[in-house]
């Protein structure tokens, strides 16, 4: 496969999956905020800044509708949904011809559902609303990605960005909620507390799974536990490091071509890091570092992939 | 209205106007033609609301597959469906068989003379185009001097343009020899009217187009250097904003072949390759959509980023095919048009089959002075110019912009030709609720690896505004599936 598609396969796919999370996180940062017991607006405003990679020009204003409205339909913005979306479509048009007519439609539809007048008219009307709606037409995307296209190589470059975008922003997430999650504010216990546990696990949808786990009883080291290490749930970091491990296996496998010892180590690390820890040893330890540890292989496998399957020189190429 | 329709027709025509011009359907005492009797009955016997149901189908299937086309020069809305007209365009086999020969001949013998003018240049010395005129234009390719291409093919894909005079006969308006586009829409146009009149196009016995990207992908193989017998074959885009972005992909599609950019393309060693997951591979034959200039920074345009950097060493080693050839623009240079005749009969010692068009080259002073003062009878096209852009028609032009043109004729004569408004054909296309007639034109496409290949049909594209005689579709024009018939 050329390496130009692989590359737009790839960002569309994490295109889409940063869309997704952002409209995830701010929809739990608007609901979080009805019940004004807990933090201030501009403090959950900044931790949801944070969570998201600390974007320029998002700044407070004080506001929390207009904060809202920039970060999904703002076209500059390079964290806003809407900058997402182009940028995933944009990706898939260049590859047109590698992509299924399904995929493409769906993109095009949802690309033209965040650009029609109708999509502010319905934020105004219901920011609930315009949010799910947005998540649903990402998750046919996803769905008609899964179902329509032959899972060769194409479709896993897209299934690594995916996932490589996933791990990244769970671990971004954990690392700016895990300070809290272990010592909360005074006023926080009880009724409060609860809703913040609640909104952290809806933030990756894992509410529900967490119950079928768990049950209802929220504690924040099984919490942790279950978005790090489950390898069941789609949405854990130990489920997106296998995926990432099985997508590059799939890639050589389909191609020939033997992944650099650099990457094989660098995910094989990864893999045995939330693979073979138990929550209490994170625990023990110093937990914001591993989430970093975790966030930074996670950048260095984006680079060791692109140096490898996009950008390489063209003399390491001339030499096999 | 003549006698003898019956009244379904009648309503159907409406007050459809016929006069001097060459109308597909009917004959100028009002009648049917015969082998458009079939369509007439059957459009005349649907409920008027039937086919406007038909029509929203058809429009709602280009929606959805995204065939579109880019236009250049405006900022906002530059993606666009191609518009449709519901009506096939009718071609009779004896018709056909005419234009075939013709087309054949014609491309046979502009194919002979790119490889004189390349290597020993006997036309010029015999007198029979003059020197000047190859050596001034602007798509001369000096670097193609002494240059053996595969096959001695320099013209392998191309879309002439044809107009039905008011004679009935077929003229050649315009030969496109460098990156003829608009087959995607003939394909495209089909599969849509095989579901919109499925019942009508079998009844009709319409001969099968849908074979082309075979025949292609057979031509580009032929084409493929010595020593190659498994050649990697890809389609060259200059990208997104290309306007014929979606024909690209289309095409690579349906051949199977890769879809590459500049950027996806290395040479070392005189050799092509393209960057992919698996490594460097290497590239064999290159369909090229992108024009000479910007195919090799190295060699033309250097501001370009579209092609590649030692394309051109590549191919002048033999180690890779392009196609079209380098330098093909020469042969369908509109002042040299009006010399393919006499090419057809100094090559092939024959007459001309399809004829051409009366010329006037604004370089000779004779002719310059008798355009000047008739421009707002005539057209005038910019030589180097195509998809309708710098043109002027003079019956539909305003004062200031003849006044513009013939500063630019004065400025620089010989990139420009004039020619008589063709009073072109028209065919019924369906407007509003009825019928109306729209000038047409017939881009039938040839292919040329080991041998002349037709596929039976073309793009007929209408100027879908009334009275207009422009059908590019960056101008406002739209198309028609084309039905050549069996008998």
């Amino acid at each position: 496969m050329l390496s130009r598609v692989a590359d737009s396969l790839y960002w569309m796919s994490r295109y889409v999956e940063r869309a997704e999370n952002t409209v995830r996180q701010l929809d739990v940062t608007l609901t979080l905020m009805l019940d004004t017991g807990g933090a201030s607006e501009e403090t959950r405003w900044q931790r949801l800044m944070v969570s998201l990679g600390n974007p320029s020009g998002m700044e407070w204003n004080g506001d929390m509708e207009s904060m809202a409205r920039t970060l999904i339909f703002d076209t500059v913005n390079r964290a806003s949904v809407t900058y997402c979306v182009n940028g995933a479509r944009e990706n898939a048009r260049q590859v047109r011809e590698e992509i299924s007519s399904e995929q493409w439609q769906r993109l095009n539809r949802l690309y033209h559902q965040m650009h029609s007048p109708n999509a502010q008219a319905q934020f105004r009307a219901s920011i609930n609303d315009a949010m799910a709606s947005v998540l649903d037409g990402i998750h046919l995307f996803k769905g008609v990605s899964d179902t329509t296209m032959i899972h060769g190589q194409g479709w896993q470059f897209i299934r690594l960005g995916r996932y490589l975008e996933r791990a990244y922003a769970t671990a971004t997430m954990l690392e700016v909620y895990q300070p809290e999650l272990f010592n909360p504010h005074e006023r926080e216990h009880s009724g409060y507390q609860y809703l913040e546990l609640v909104g952290l696990l809806r933030c990756c949808t894992s509410f529900e799974a967490y119950c079928q786990v768990y049950t209802a009883d929220l504690a924040p080291d099984r919490i942790l536990e279950f978005l790090l290490l489950n390898r069941d749930f789609p949405h854990a970091i130990r489920y997106c490091v296998d995926a990432i491990r099985d997508a590059i296996e799939s890639i050589q496998r389909t191609g020939g071509r033997r992944p650099p010892d650099e990457l094989t180590a660098v995910v094989g690390r990864l893999h045995a890091m939330v693979g073979f820890t138990t929550i209490s040893e994170i625990l023990s330890g110093d937990s914001a570092a591993f989430l970093h540890t975790i966030r930074e292989q996670c950048m260095r496998i984006h680079e060791l992939i692109y140096r490898h399957y996009v950008y390489y020189s063209i003399q390491s190429a001339l030499a096999v | 209205m003549s006698a003898g329709h019956p009244v379904e027709l009648e309503s159907l025509f409406g007050d459809y106007p016929l006069d001097q011009a060459f109308d597909e359907m009917r004959e100028a005492n009002g009648e049917v033609r015969p082998h458009y009797r079939a369509l007439a009955e059957t459009l005349a016997r649907l409920p008027k609301e039937e086919l406007q149901r038909r029509k929203q189908s058809a429009d709602l299937s280009f929606l959805t597959q995204g065939i579109t086309f880019t236009v250049y020069g405006r900022d906002e809305g530059t993606e666009r469906i191609f518009p449709y007209d519901l009506l096939p365009r009718l071609v009779t086999a004896q018709e056909w068989d005419k234009i075939e020969r013709g087309l054949t001949q014609r491309i046979t013998a502009l194919n002979l003379f790119l490889r004189d003018v390349y290597f020993d240049a006997k036309i010029l010395n015999d007198r029979v185009v003059p020197r000047e005129l190859v050596y001034s234009c602007k798509h001369y390719r000096r670097q193609m001097r002494g240059l053996q291409v595969p096959r001695n093919v320099y013209i392998s894909v191309v879309g002439s343009d044809l107009l039905r005079l008011n004679t009935g006969e077929f003229v050649v308006l315009e030969d496109n020899l460098r990156v003829p586009s608009g087959v995607s829409y003939m394909l495209t146009n089909r599969r849509v009217m095989k579901r919109t009149f499925p019942q009508l196009f079998h009844s009709y016995g319409v001969r099968p187009i849908e074979h082309y990207p075979q025949l292609l992908l057979a031509t580009l193989r032929s084409l493929a250097p010595e020593g190659r017998p498994e050649p990697n074959i890809v389609l060259l885009t200059p990208g997104v904003f290309n306007s014929a972005y979606f024909e690209h992909t289309y095409l690579a599609r349906q051949m199977g072949i890769d879809l590459v950019e500049g950027r996806d393309l290395v040479t070392h060693d005189n050799i092509v390759y393209m960057r992919t997951t698996d490594g460097l591979r290497r590239v064999d034959v290159i369909y090229r959509r992108v024009d000479d200039d910007f195919s090799d920074p190295l060699i033309f345009r250097s501001d370009s980023s579209l092609g590649c950097s030692g394309l051109f060493n590549a191919y002048r080693a033999g180690n890779v095919t392009v196609t079209n050839a380098f330098g093909t623009g020469l042969a369908d240079d509109k002042a040299l048009y009006a010399y393919v005749p006499r090419i057809i009969k100094y090559y092939l010692d024959e007459d001309p089959i399809i004829g051409t068009v009366k010329t006037f080259l604004l370089s000779e002073d004779k002719s310059r002075q008798h355009v000047l003062a008739n421009l707002d009878k005539l057209v005038v096209k910019a030589v180097g110019e195509s998809g309708g852009y710098g043109m002027l028609i003079g019956p539909q032009s305003t004062a200031r912009q003849r006044e513009e043109f013939a500063r630019q004729i004065e400025a620089d004569p010989r990139n420009y030709i004039a020619q008589p408004t063709l009073d072109f054909s028209r065919a019924p296309c369906l407007i509003g609720n009825h019928l109306e007639p729209r000038h047409v034109d017939l881009r039938p496409y040839i292919l040329f690896g080991d041998k002349v290949n037709i596929v039976p049909g073309g793009l007929t594209r209408v100027a879908l505004e009334k009275g207009s005689l422009v059908v590019n579709s960056s101008q406002g024009g739209g198309s028609k599936d084309t039905w050549v018939l069996e008998q």
